[in-house]
């Protein structure tokens, strides 16, 4: 099984560990893992902010440069929801079939639907807060969302029980929107920032050590927020947590 | 970068106690709703049931309203149709002055809000009473509603008990929900009494019967229409469904969405004028037609108006109904104002972060943030994009479409990481308002690859198993 790595553009600058994370957690797992040089971004940021004519050359990167894998993978769920929502009416516009987009998983979903994993080794004996994030929830369904009647469920909780010594908690409000939203975060930035605010504090009162999530941009917002206001809350990816004994 | 819901938004805000307090109670209404949700197993059947119901009726719209306008008419109620809402203000004169109304109570009605009805009327020397409590309140102050299920839900009771004591004459400093809510009653009953005519909305049109139906908490639109000779009813001609069976459906949705109750006190089916009364039904477009051929907007027309997307909205419980500038805020108002007037309204495109909660908890599945996504599209083409977003997401096509371009700015990324406080948290930053920027890291992703220093780091692993 051929595995093309997906680090998009953010996660790439800012947070190369969680790349690395990743990498180790399939490699571990005995996958043929490759990380194509030429990717860049997914388009999202410029299609949400109302510039979707911006993205359409990016998705047509995107499947050109993937088409080769069995599966590609990424750690950050909003990142992949994009792909997977939107690459296909992007490319329609163009005429072109989109081939990747179905074959487009999030690290935690990758791991728990494809692979079936259910042992890891390693410990991580600290209290962690799991962030829902809304693209993770809402788009991809890596767990119950809070508004809807259905059985609850958890891919990044079932994940994360898998370390030893591991004890999970989650936020009032478990799937609220910490407020990042992309260019929203900066049009909206006093919104934006009292939400971030709420999240924290929900998070920070599950009396976790640790905020931990499947996507690194509600980190990322949520972090900045944390430093500005010198809150006592650590942020570590999922796929760091899993790979931590690796 | 910014709008006129950003300044109005940053504007609540400030008043910090005011914001918490607007989030905390909108949410639990939201709570409440969640709670009625997960007691019925067969809640998301429901949702989806209303979804289709609400789908078939206004594809065969043309049918349903022929046939509700017969029975209606059978039944002995009087049927007009409005193409706008100055045609619908006309109608709705013109009826009150063949019975030379002098006074007219009116039940909440969102459509007369949209037709601007009361200002309207008054002008032409009607007396315009609301006798929904809330939007009586509303009236006294002089202001528009907040929310359109719970019209004055911005004001604390310490306020209301203050405008009571100036234009009811309540006791000074008694705000006990319960005695200012009877010294309105006691207020209000006098209006009713006095009435010449009264004007309900429609939550619903039932087409089989011709039933309009009325749901209500406080009973007022039965008050209203028990008493004087006339009853008018104002609705928008997407309020038709095809039978009382599909009725039901929507029945156990609506209380449950809008409040959190299993159903409102009160739900009133009005199928003929009272013995010696009339009755009149004005069924208004007021571009509803026009929504009907937007293959994208299309779905907006099967709102039944719960506020159950206001209620979960995390920006609208945070920047309050007035920050847009449509007068129905929240995601449905977003995209309603949108259809409505877009040149106008799309300052209210930016109140929102596209988490979806809106989605999941309109009981009849709108797809509210996928429209707010594509309104977002349209914007560039008719003139009135932000020219700073447009600029950015002009650079980061222009670096993203070069990887070779791409991969020399994460070289060069960290560079900022190092420069001086006050260049990186200007004015001109909003990121940095209430947030540090990220630190970028010395080595991207793509630069520890190409060194093969990913792979090294599983190298370490396999030899220490070794
Ligand atoms: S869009 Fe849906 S949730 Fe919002 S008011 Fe209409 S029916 Fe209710």
């Amino acid at each position: 099984m051929k595995i093309g790595l997906f680090i998009p553009c953010y996660v790439n600058a800012v947070y190369p560990e969680v790349g690395v994370a990743t990498y180790k957690l399939l490699d571990y797992l005995g996958l043929d893992v490759d990380y194509p040089l030429e990717q860049t971004c997914c388009g999202q940021p410029m299609a949400n902010a109302g510039f979707e004519d911006k993205a359409i050359h990016l998705a047509e990167q995107f499947d050109h440069i993937f088409d080769a894998y069995d599966y590609v993978v990424g750690p950050s769920a909003s990142c992949v929801a994009f792909v997977r929502e939107h690459h296909p009416d992007l490319l329609k516009k163009e005429g072109h079939v989109c081939r990747t987009s179905s074959k487009t998983y999030d690290i935690c979903e990758f791991l728990h639907d494809i692979v079936k994993v259910d042992k890891l080794p390693g410990r991580f004996p600290h209290k962690v807060s799991v962030h829902n994030s809304c693209h993770g929830v809402r788009e991809l369904h890596l767990s119950s969302a809070s508004e809807l009647n259905i059985p609850p469920f958890s891919k990044v909780k079932d994940l994360l029980s898998l370390m030893e010594g591991i004890e999970l908690f989650e936020p009032a409000y478990v799937d609220e929107c910490c407020g990042f939203g992309g260019m929203f975060s900066v049009e909206e930035p006093s919104v934006s920032v009292c939400m971030g605010q709420d999240k924290l504090r929900n998070h920070i009162q599950t009396g976790a050590e640790y905020i931990t999530g499947a996507d690194s941009s509600c980190l990322m917002h949520m972090q900045g927020v944390a430093k500005r206001e010198n809150l006592p809350i650590k942020f570590i990816h999922v796929t760091q947590i899993l790979a931590s004994g690796l | 970068m910014s709008t006129k819901h950003t300044k109005a938004a940053d504007l609540f805000i400030e008043n910090k106690e005011q914001q918490v307090w607007h989030n905390k109670t909108l949410h639990f209404v939201r709570d409440k709703r969640d709670k009625m949700a997960m007691q019925l197993p067969e809640w998301e059947v429901l949702r989806e049931t209303a979804h289709k119901i609400k789908m078939h009726t206004i594809t065969h719209l043309d049918h349903y309203l022929d046939l509700f306008s017969t029975r209606a008419e059978a039944n002995g109620i009087q049927v007009h149709w409005a193409k706008d809402a100055e045609e619908h203000n006309q109608i709705v004169y013109e009826i009150l002055q063949s019975h030379k109304v002098r006074k007219l109570v009116k039940s909440k009605s969102m459509l007369a809000e949209e037709c601007h009805l009361n200002p309207y009327l008054i002008d032409k020397g009607i007396n315009v009473v609301e006798s929904d409590l809330g939007e009586r309140i509303l009236q006294l102050l002089n202001e528009p509603p907040s929310h359109i299920v719970m019209p004055a839900i911005h004001l604390k009771r310490q306020e209301v008990g203050k405008l009571f004591e100036e234009k009811l004459h309540t006791e000074k400093d008694n705000s006990d929900p319960t005695y200012l809510t009877r010294a309105a009653r006691a207020h209000l009953r006098e209006e009713f009494l006095t009435a010449d005519a009264a004007m309900t909305g429609a939550n619903f049109g039932v087409a089989e019967t011709g039933d309009i139906v009325v749901c209500t908490n406080e009973g007022n639109a039965d008050m209203g229409t028990a008493l004087p000779p006339l009853h008018i009813v104002t609705m928008g001609m997407e309020k038709v469904i095809p039978n009382l069976q599909s009725l039901s459906v929507f029945i156990r949705l609506l209380a449950r969405s809008a409040t959190g109750q299993p159903v409102t006190a009160y739900t009133s089916h009005y199928r003929k004028p009272r013995e010696g009364c009339e009755m009149h039904l004005v069924i208004v477009d007021n571009g509803r037609s026009e929504a009907l051929s937007n293959e994208d907007h299309i779905q907006t027309l099967k709102c039944i108006r719960c506020g159950a997307c206001m209620n979960t909205c995390p920006v609208y419980r945070r920047s309050g109904g007035y920050s847009y500038t449509y007068f129905i805020p929240g995601p449905i108002g977003i995209n309603l104002g949108m259809l409505h007037a877009p040149k106008e309204y799309y300052d209210n495109l930016s109140a929102c972060s596209l988490c979806y909660s809106c989605n999941n908890v309109c009981p009849v599945k709108i797809d509210l943030a996928d429209q707010i996504y594509k309104w977002r599209q349209n914007l560039d083409s008719f003139g009135k994009a932000d020219p700073m977003k447009k600029v950015m997401s002009e650079g980061m096509k222009f670096m993203f479409e070069r990887p070779a371009l791409f991969r020399t700015g994460l070289k060069m990324a960290p560079i900022v990481n190092h420069m001086p406080r006050p260049l990186i948290y200007n004015g001109l930053n909003d990121w940095g308002k209430g947030r540090e920027l990220p630190q970028f890291a010395s080595e991207s992703f793509a630069a520890l690859w190409k060194k093969g220093k990913v792979s090294a780091a599983n190298q370490k692993r396999s030899n220490h198993e070794q």
